[in-house]
């Protein structure tokens, strides 16, 4: 898959330009509230017509302004997963899964109705009326409807903003389903650096309808100088699961930099995975430390520091081929005097290490062209 | 039956005749109005909507008298449609008909309109995206939701057409057996000695019919307003 856009649409004050390519996999969209990712993703689906655009979904124009071509939204075969699960309250769980299939081309034979049902644990739910479902289990009825249409390009709308903690660490693992068994491609928009951080390949921040980074993930969630809200700014890891303790409910990775314990995860032993590690989590240390509580020290060394506000500095540490951010005061990095090239410690309280950012690394990226 | 006489059992019969073909006929007019007032945003919509809804505030005698002027034989109207389709209006129980959907027409509209609006254009949007063509999301999605919409305004339209009686009687008079409808019928009885008795029985037999169709209305109405909250 490959979807190239160019966009420029103006709704009231707001300009919304973009050009991008979205190499296949899942490509995240990044911003904060009314950085423009919904409007940009609805003129992608044909839910709004844009001012001036041009976007080709593998060499085939859905738009072209300047060539009067506006395909419609019902003929783009681009699948949407709203906010809202957005069920149709007159049909049956059944009933909303398959309401696409019937217009679906004859020569797409897709998915079938069972291994989606199988791949979304929608079994039981099957005679249920959507106003009976919890917030979760209406959005798997959602991602499952819109397989069923075989789209060529799945676009998710914040699809766990609506949603606690607990029912977004329940959604998660299918949408990671979805990318490593059906191979199928996504925009997925997020403003959760931990989500994004753990599904996409792919990274495009937006910022007051414009895009300010492109590229894959793990480099542009360590740039520092995003608009990345600085509570959520962070490092992805990439560690491979070595044991689970199920004593003390802690899961044991190894990184580069060293050994790690998270809270318990269900990967298997020997799979590798991606972890997000927020700056603030980080404290840094000159020495080795036995004394301490925090279990998760890694030995790396200092590769850039940079101001981040009046007090704070960001220190980037390269462990191995990984980096990982610190966010510490100013005063912190004066007293250790910290440099360039120093050698330090990160260490990570692993109660920090939030289960939203640890999941599989996509096992499988066929099509999938880093730029 | 119920010791009515044979006028007054004609004039019951004629009353659900002319309700049930001023519902049914208007069914497809009155979903178009209903649906171009809820969403399209044209200009003009204010002025469409005063026009459907004068009816509600004129002097029934004189939406009569302007139908007769329009739709009687030497109408316009009137005239063109028994000269090139052979259907004549004035005083027929097809004027009873004509003048009882002009009645209803604002109340069957408003009760569509209100459901129309109610319907959550995203989901619309949402069967859009999974391949529905417009006309589809219209059968699949909008017309299911608005169905109880649809169904109470049909029974209002129906219980206002029983009981219509001053656009009726000014437009196609009040003959016993042809254009005689039940509140003529009462209207008739009330002004000669010793109809007491006979107006009472139609004014029951009126009270019911028209209650019963208010309840149904009302009825429906609760199940659409719970149907679209439920999402």
């Amino acid at each position: 898959m490959t979807l190239s856009v160019d966009i420029e649409h103006r709704a009231g004050e707001f300009l919304l330009q973009a050009e991008f390519a979205a190499p296949g996999g899942v490509t995240a969209l990044f911003g904060r509230s009314g950085s423009g990712k919904t409007t940009l993703v609805n003129l992608i689906a044909g839910l709004l017509r844009p001012k001036r655009a041009r976007i080709v979904l593998d060499g085939e124009i859905l738009v072209d302004t300047s060539q009067g071509i506006e395909l419609p939204a019902h003929r783009r075969r681009i699948g949407y997963v709203f906010q809202d699960a957005r069920l149709f309250p007159h049909l049956s769980v059944r009933g909303n899964l398959l309401y696409g299939r019937r217009f679906r081309p004859a020569t797409r034979h897709g998915v079938s109705v069972d291994d989606i049902v199988a791949l979304l644990g929608l079994g039981d739910l099957l005679q249920r009326q959507p106003q009976t479902l919890s917030g979760g289990e209406q959005q798997r009825v959602a991602i499952g409807r819109a397989l069923l249409a075989s789209p060529r390009l799945l676009l998710l709308d914040e699809p766990l903003a609506s949603l606690d903690a607990p029912r977004r660490a329940e959604i998660l693992p299918y949408i990671e389903r979805l990318r490593d068994q059906l191979q199928l491609s996504m925009i997925y928009v997020s403003h959760s650096v931990a989500e994004v951080a753990r599904l996409s390949n792919h990274l495009i921040v937006l910022e007051k309808g414009r895009i300010i980074a492109d590229g894959a993930t793990a480099p542009v969630l360590a740039r520092s100088d995003l608009a990345i809200e600085a509570d959520d700014a962070g490092a992805v890891l990439r560690a491979t699961v070595v044991e689970h303790d199920a004593a003390f409910a802690l899961t044991r990775l190894r990184a580069a930099g060293g050994y790690l314990y998270v809270p318990l995860c269900t990967l298997a032993p020997g799979s590798r995975a991606h972890l997000h590690v927020r700056a603030r989590d980080v404290m840094l240390a000159t020495r080795a430390l036995n004394d301490v509580s925090a279990q998760n020290i890694l030995d790396g060394t200092v590769s850039a520091m940079r101001e981040r506000g009046a007090h704070a500095v960001e220190v980037r540490v390269t462990c191995g081929d990984d980096t990982i951010l610190a966010s510490i005061t100013r005063r912190a990095a004066d007293r250790l005097g910290l440099t360039e090239g120093m050698r330090v410690y990160a260490i990570i309280k692993s109660v920090a290490i939030d289960s939203a950012g640890l999941g599989p690394e996509a096992t499988n990226r066929q099509g999938v062209q880093e730029s | 039956m119920f010791g009515l006489s044979p006028d007054e059992i004609a004039a019951v019969r004629l009353s659900l005749r002319v309700a049930f073909w001023a519902s049914v006929a208007s069914l497809p007019l009155a979903l178009a109005v209903s649906l171009w007032l809820a969403r399209s945003r044209a200009r003009g919509k204010a002025l469409i909507s005063a026009l459907v809804h004068l009816p509600l505030v004129l002097p029934p005698v004189v939406t009569g008298y302007l139908l007769l002027l329009l739709f009687g034989n030497n109408g316009v109207v009137g005239r063109w449609l028994a000269d090139s389709l052979g259907i004549v209006l004035a005083f027929r129980w097809t004027g009873a008909a004509l003048a009882s959907a002009v009645m209803g027409f604002p109340l069957m509209v408003r009760a569509m309109r209100l459901s129309i609006e109610a319907v959550d254009t995203r989901l619309e949007q949402a069967a859009s995206t999974l391949g529905a063509a417009p006309l589809w999301v219209f059968v699949t999605i909008t017309l299911p939701l608005i169905l109880p919409g649809i169904l109470a305004g049909s029974a209002l339209m129906f219980a206002k057409a029983m009981g219509e009686f001053g656009a009726t009687i000014t437009f196609v008079s009040n003959i016993p057996g042809l254009t005689q409808t039940l509140p003529s019928a009462i209207y008739t009885f009330t002004q000669v000695p010793g109809g007491d008795a006979a107006a009472l029985r139609l004014t029951a037999i009126s009270v019911a019919v028209s209650m019963g169709a208010l309840l149904i209305s009302e009825v429906l109405a609760q199940r659409v307003a719970r149907r679209l909250r439920s999402t």
